[in-house]
């Protein structure tokens, strides 16, 4: 899939077929469901209400924590499984951003401290606390957090080479520490309940439908610049660097690439995504509590990836959608028979559909694989197709 | 990489002085000691369990010696670097199991091999030159899978893939070339192409076979180091070594 | 009224029969002590107060209790010594020590016993002797318990006769307590007491440090709350001495807990370190065997109590057996129906079963209900042994450590000695040859899962004497015991029992200092940091066929 000839800024998504269809949906999605929200009257057929955004909205988020573990997993064989971690530690910087905009509104009209440490009998806010009324500031921790913890733990395991099922226990046990760490109402998240109650953001009531169908175009905009992010960087030489650590480490290393700056590289990349994602879920969904930091959720991600389509960016997103609308479905319906349906789903795939769904559509990765190598053999000139 | 060239032709371009590893109380390598002169092409021999994969694992910084020093032109101690570092000093290695990207393609696998800044950030936004691509190309009439380019490598023959790997050590332009059982599972033909290979790049670089083929080490016509029990048993044309009574015993004869 | 009167004929001659036993013998001594109270010399009432506690017959305190409340008369037309109770105008007379009615006389026809004040301690004092020289070995304790709460001088006499006559191993050490703190109360000399100091210092309850503490108080002047040096002295070294004794038995309770924990994780990781270790399967449903051997045990003993209580207690030994063949049944269909399909992909297997996990739960939940099921302990594992410092052993958890260890060594046996175990190595190491050799790869394979999903079981047999039964039960321990196999190592027993065993004391150790949630994070971060270091845990194999 090597694009290295073809020139322009997008050259690395010519070849990509999926990718342009799966841009242009979201593009769509883009204009069609603030007009369906917005414009249309409640009263019509065609009107999206409020919550249906908010779903949506969600679902992209979903999509946004997929994209990121497919880049690690898909890509450099690095299955996290504690990829929740970054998504929830994303989410409660955003929380907490939130929580400083209710101000005095809270139940006990305390107008320097969150409803809950006003329970707890708390008399000052504690210093990690502070600056988190900027929303700049905010916006930075929800970067940085998680990003720094993808950093420290990818350089601790990839310096000393901890690779396969161990990396994933170890990222496991990450998650199930910071689970029981956010539990305790000493740690000043909230404990159990986590935060909510969020009033509004960026000055606008975040109930109100304007700002729901912003939240869903910021996740749009999240989602497909992440797409266009993680599509070069798999493109690039980088990214088949990537592949071969994926399929042959030591061959990697034997050629003398540094395997760790690499997958230190993406793993930190990854965890940034998955906090943005967390960031932009929380103020849809209105409530961030510990249970997102639980290794079952963390699992469920890569469920989601595997369904759609293991290193494929596009798939891994619509595993995530199709994946959760089931849920949706289910836990409305049938709620005793989602955790059968998903347990299935996790048989069946690995079993049945290794490379997903948009791995078993045959013609559409031939299709997009023969261009690819056409256009290379155009361009280098050796006159030999492999037919 | 250019200061280590101070001193290119004095030193031998590989010596291994006393090397010796233990795992669990096993004596893998037991004061293992001798040199490769720079453009020298050297077979080594030796019984299952004589320590030769171990060998190739300290000298590519894969396994630290318990004792011992790897100099690679008399310069540099190999045994303090890791596999990259090694790597990157102009030193190949090609595995006994043929280790190529299956999911590239065969000419993505020999742009992944090709000499250039391996750091990340410039492999992101690297671009391939004409000259580099000529570079490839050349690589692939060498090891002949100039009409396999754009496949997938995990769908050649097994030949190919060993073929590929060298192709992938000569786009790293060593100066040392390990190569561990090249001919395991080829059939004649593919041997004699191999052994063709082999004496072409020795022109260019050192180059340390591991075989268990005699014929092939016949064909490489070559000095000959023969290990047994982690150290060398004894040195010198194939054709001297086979009328040598501890060769025969510990090896030929069996 | 004819059978009222059978009655009475049945209970007399019940009386008659008793009558010659010995221990009428005592009662009719005791009654004759009694008359003597009604006697006019101080020196014979106070020889009978005496006699009558050393008789330790029952009845005997309510008698003494009755002379100190004045309630004890001499009827004047028979001379005989009654209990009174007034009513109405008349008394109601009892006989003193059986408490049998007498019938009722006027106050005129009864004189109150004679009462001083010599004789009030005498009294006193006999009673506070009088339960210590109860015939039951409980109330001895109690008496003497009560005694050591407000010591007084006229018990240090009682204390010293009872203490010489004590036989009972148990109450002995209580007397000695309970005289040494009469003794620091009461005692003549600075020297007796600190001598008595020093054998409170033998003991290591808090009510003893207490009483020690109280002595070294200082009051607003500066003064001590003891005033003899000596015994101040005595009592700071016994203090220490204390400290010192109790830090230990702190440190084996500690070590208990810690190695119980270190027993179950034991139990929960040894299945897993089967299949992971030995096949380099991922089982993330291993939980679920642990899960689905407790609710084995709770069906068991739900079959049991209703259809033969009586064998109850063996409940938990017949449910060993089902239980690991239960699991190990799911452990061959697993292997058989899906990770057979998945060997060499072990992240697809990690999610496969996963998903069983998931079914698994839900299954339960669907069968068995969402709530916590009670499995019993029987008799033999209930109760516990208190050691000196306070901390309990309790039998359950002690039988989980013998358990544990047998389960393991039978499993070393198992993968050592017999055929089956050479047979899994082979295909361990060599699944090609071992075929080749004409093992049965694929049966060995399932009966190795199976082995592995069955001590599963059997740790869930265990989890349920002591954990609540519900379907979280295996989610529970699963990062526990990857923990555990991950931080001993790999395909060795002897690691996850190390692992287990460092892991669950360490966890214990931490939780005194910093409580049971921070503990937990301490050890999975340390965890997380070990595999830096051991990327293959403490008992790694070595070589290079390890990574290849």
């Amino acid at each position: 899939m090597s694009m290295t000839q073809s020139n322009g800024p997008f050259s690395f998504l010519y070849a990509d077929k999926g990718g342009q269809i799966f841009l242009a949906i979201l593009f769509g999605a883009a204009v069609l469901v603030p007009i369906l929200n917005l414009v249309l009257p409640a009263s019509s057929v065609f009107h999206m209400p409020t919550w249906v955004v908010s779903l949506l909205g969600k679902y992209l988020c979903f999509a946004l924590l997929a994209l990121s573990v497919d880049l690690i997993w898909g890509f450099c064989g690095i299955l996290s499984l504690g990829h929740g971690a970054f998504f929830a530690l994303g989410g409660y910087a955003m929380g907490m951003y939130l929580m400083r905009q209710i101000g005095d509104r809270g139940v006990y009209g305390n107008a320097t401290l969150p409803d809950f440490m006003v329970f707890l009998n708390w008399k000052e806010l504690p210093w990690y606390w502070h600056g988190f009324d900027n929303f700049a500031f905010a916006m930075v921790m929800v970067l940085l957090v998680p990003g720094l913890l993808g950093f420290v733990f990818g350089w601790l395991t990839f310096r000393s080479r901890v690779t396969g099922v161990y990396l994933s226990i170890i990222s496991q046990a990450m998650t199930y520490a910071l689970l029981l760490a956010f539990f305790r109402n000493d740690m000043g998240f909230g404990g159990n309940n986590g935060l909510t109650d969020f009033k509004d953001i960026l000055g606008f009531d975040i109930q109100a439908n304007g700002t729901r169908v912003s939240l869903f175009l910021a996740s749009i905009v999240a989602l497909a610049s992440c797409y266009l992010i993680c599509r070069y960087i798999v493109s690039s030489k980088l990214g088949r660097v990537l592949i071969g650590i994926r399929d042959a480490e030591n061959r990697v290393r034997f050629l003398g690439y540094r395997v760790e700056h690499y997958k230190l590289f993406v793993f930190t990349l990854s965890s940034l995504m998955a906090g943005v994602a967390g960031a932009l879920y929380v103020p849809q969904v209105g409530i961030i509590n510990p249970s997102e930091f639980s290794p079952a959720n963390s699992i469920e991600i890569v469920i989601w990836v595997a369904i759609g389509g293991r290193g494929s960016l596009y798939g891994a997103a619509l595993g995530a959608i199709l994946v959760n609308y089931g849920k949706t479905y289910f836990t409305g319906a049938l709620p005793e028979a989602w955790l059968f349906v998903l347990g299935g789903l996790f048989v069946a795939v690995t079993l049945f559909l290794p490379k997903g769904i948009v791995g078993t559509v045959p013609s559409f990765k031939a299709m997009t694989r023969s261009r690819n190598s056409r256009s290379e053999t155009a361009k280098t000139a050796t006159g030999e197709t492999d037919g | 990489m250019a200061d280590l060239n101070m001193n290119p032709d004095a030193a031998p371009i590989l010596y291994l002085d006393g090397v010796s590893v233990s795992f669990d109380g096993f004596k893998a390598l037991n004061g293992l000691s001798f040199y490769v002169e720079p453009g020298e092409m050297r077979a080594i021999i030796g019984p299952n369990g004589a320590g030769k994969t171990t060998m190739m694992d300290v000298i590519t910084g894969k396994t630290r010696p318990d004792e011992g020093q790897v100099m690679f032109r008399g310069i540099t101690d190999l045994t303090r670097l890791d596999e990259t570092a090694v790597a990157c000093l102009g030193i190949g290695r090609k595995f006994q199991k043929p280790s190529v990207f299956e999911n590239h393609t065969v000419y993505e696998n020999l742009e992944l091999a090709l000499k250039a800044d391996r750091r990340a950030r410039k492999a992101l936004f690297w671009r391939l030159s004409s000259a580099e691509s000529d570079r490839i190309n050349n690589v692939l009439e060498t090891i002949a899978l100039t009409v396999l380019r754009d496949h997938i490598a995990g769908s050649l023959a097994h030949g190919q893939k060993q073929w590929l790997e060298i192709g992938m050590l000569l786009m790293q332009e060593p100066d040392l070339l390990l190569v561990d059982e090249p001919v395991a599972g080829m059939t004649d033909a593919e041997t004699e192409q191999t052994a063709a290979l082999l004496r072409k790049i020795s022109k260019t670089s050192s180059v340390v076979v591991v075989e268990h083929d005699m014929e092939f080490v016949r064909s490489l016509n070559t000095r000959v180091t023969v290990l047994n029990e982690g150290s060398v048993l004894a040195e010198g044309s194939l054709e001297t070594l086979q009328q040598n009574q501890q060769v025969i015993d510990v090896y030929l004869g069996r | 009224m004819f059978e009222k009167l059978s009655g009475l004929l049945a209970a007399f001659a019940c009386i008659c029969v008793l009558s010659t036993s010995p221990v009428v013998a005592q009662d009719s001594k005791a009654v004759d002590l009694v008359q003597d109270l009604g006697s006019r010399s101080y020196s014979k009432i106070i020889k009978a107060v005496n006699g009558l506690a050393a008789t330790g017959v029952n009845g005997v305190e309510g008698v003494l209790n009755a002379y100190l409340s004045r309630n004890l008369f001499v009827r004047k037309s028979d001379k005989r010594v009654v209990f009174a109770k007034k009513t109405d105008s008349q008394y109601r007379l009892f006989a003193p020590l059986t408490r049998q009615s007498l019938g009722t006389a006027k106050r005129s026809d009864l004189t109150k016993l004679r009462l001083n004040n010599r004789l009030r301690r005498t009294l006193r004092a006999a009673l506070g002797g009088l339960t210590l020289r109860s015939s039951d070995p409980a109330q001895r304790i109690k008496a003497a318990n009560v005694v050591f709460k407000a010591p007084k001088a006229s018990q240090v006499s009682i204390l010293k006769k009872v203490l010489a006559a004590e036989k009972d191993e148990n109450v002995r050490p209580v007397i000695e307590r309970s005289l040494a703190a009469a003794v620091l109360a009461h005692g003549a000399t600075s020297k007796a007491r600190a001598e008595a100091v020093i054998v409170l210092g033998t003991y290591s309850d808090p009510d003893v440090s207490a009483r020690l503490k109280s002595l070294l108080i200082k009051d607003s002047a500066g003064r001590f709350a003891e005033k003899e040096p000596l015994v101040r002295e005595a009592a700071q070294k016994a203090l220490d001495e204390i400290a010192e004794r109790v830090a230990i038995w702190d440190f084996i309770g500690k070590l208990f807990q810690g190695v119980s924990l270190g027993s179950v994780l034991l139990l929960a990781a040894i299945g897993l370190a089967i299949t992971f270790g030995v096949m380099g399967v991922i089982n993330m449903a291993h939980g679920e065997m642990v899960m689905i051997g407790a609710y084995t045990t709770f069906v068991i003993q739900e079959i049991i109590r209703t259809s033969a209580p009586a064998f109850f207690d063996v409940s938990v030994i017949i449910a060993i057996p089902m239980a690991f063949l239960v699991a190990g049944a799911f452990g061959v269909a697993i292997e058989r129906g899906i990770i057979r399909y998945l060997y060499g992909r072990p992240l697809e297997t990690l999610l496969a079963t996963w998903g069983l996990s998931l079914i698994l739960q839900q299954m339960v939940r669907t069968i068995f209900g969402p709530t916590n099921r009670e499995v019993g302990n029987p008799s033999w594992m209930t109760g516990a042994i208190e050691l000196d410092g306070g901390a309990l052993l309790t039998y359950n958890r002690i039988w989980i450590i013998v358990f544990s260890v047998v389960v393991l060594v039978l499993l070393a046996l198992v993968l050592k000695k017999t055929a089956f175990g050479l047979q899994m190595r082979a295909v361990t190491q060599n699944r090609r040859m071992a075929s080749a050799m004409g093992i049965r790869t694929g049966w060995v394979d399932a009966m190795t899962f199976g082995l592995g999903s069955g001590v599963a079981g059997v740790a869930g047999v265990a989890l349920s004497q002591i954990d609540n039964v519900s379907p979280n039960l295996g989610q529970a321990y699963i990062v526990d015991s990857f923990m555990v196999v991950v931080f001993g190592g790999v395909g060795n027993l002897l690691g996850t029992l190390f692992g287990a065993l460092t892991l669950g004391v360490a966890n214990k150790f931490l939780e005194a200092w910093s409580g049971a949630v921070l503990a937990k994070i301490f050890i999975l971060v340390a965890v997380i940091l070990f595999i830096q270091k051991r990327p293959s845990g403490i008992f790694a194999l070595k070589g290079r066929a390890v990574d290849s």
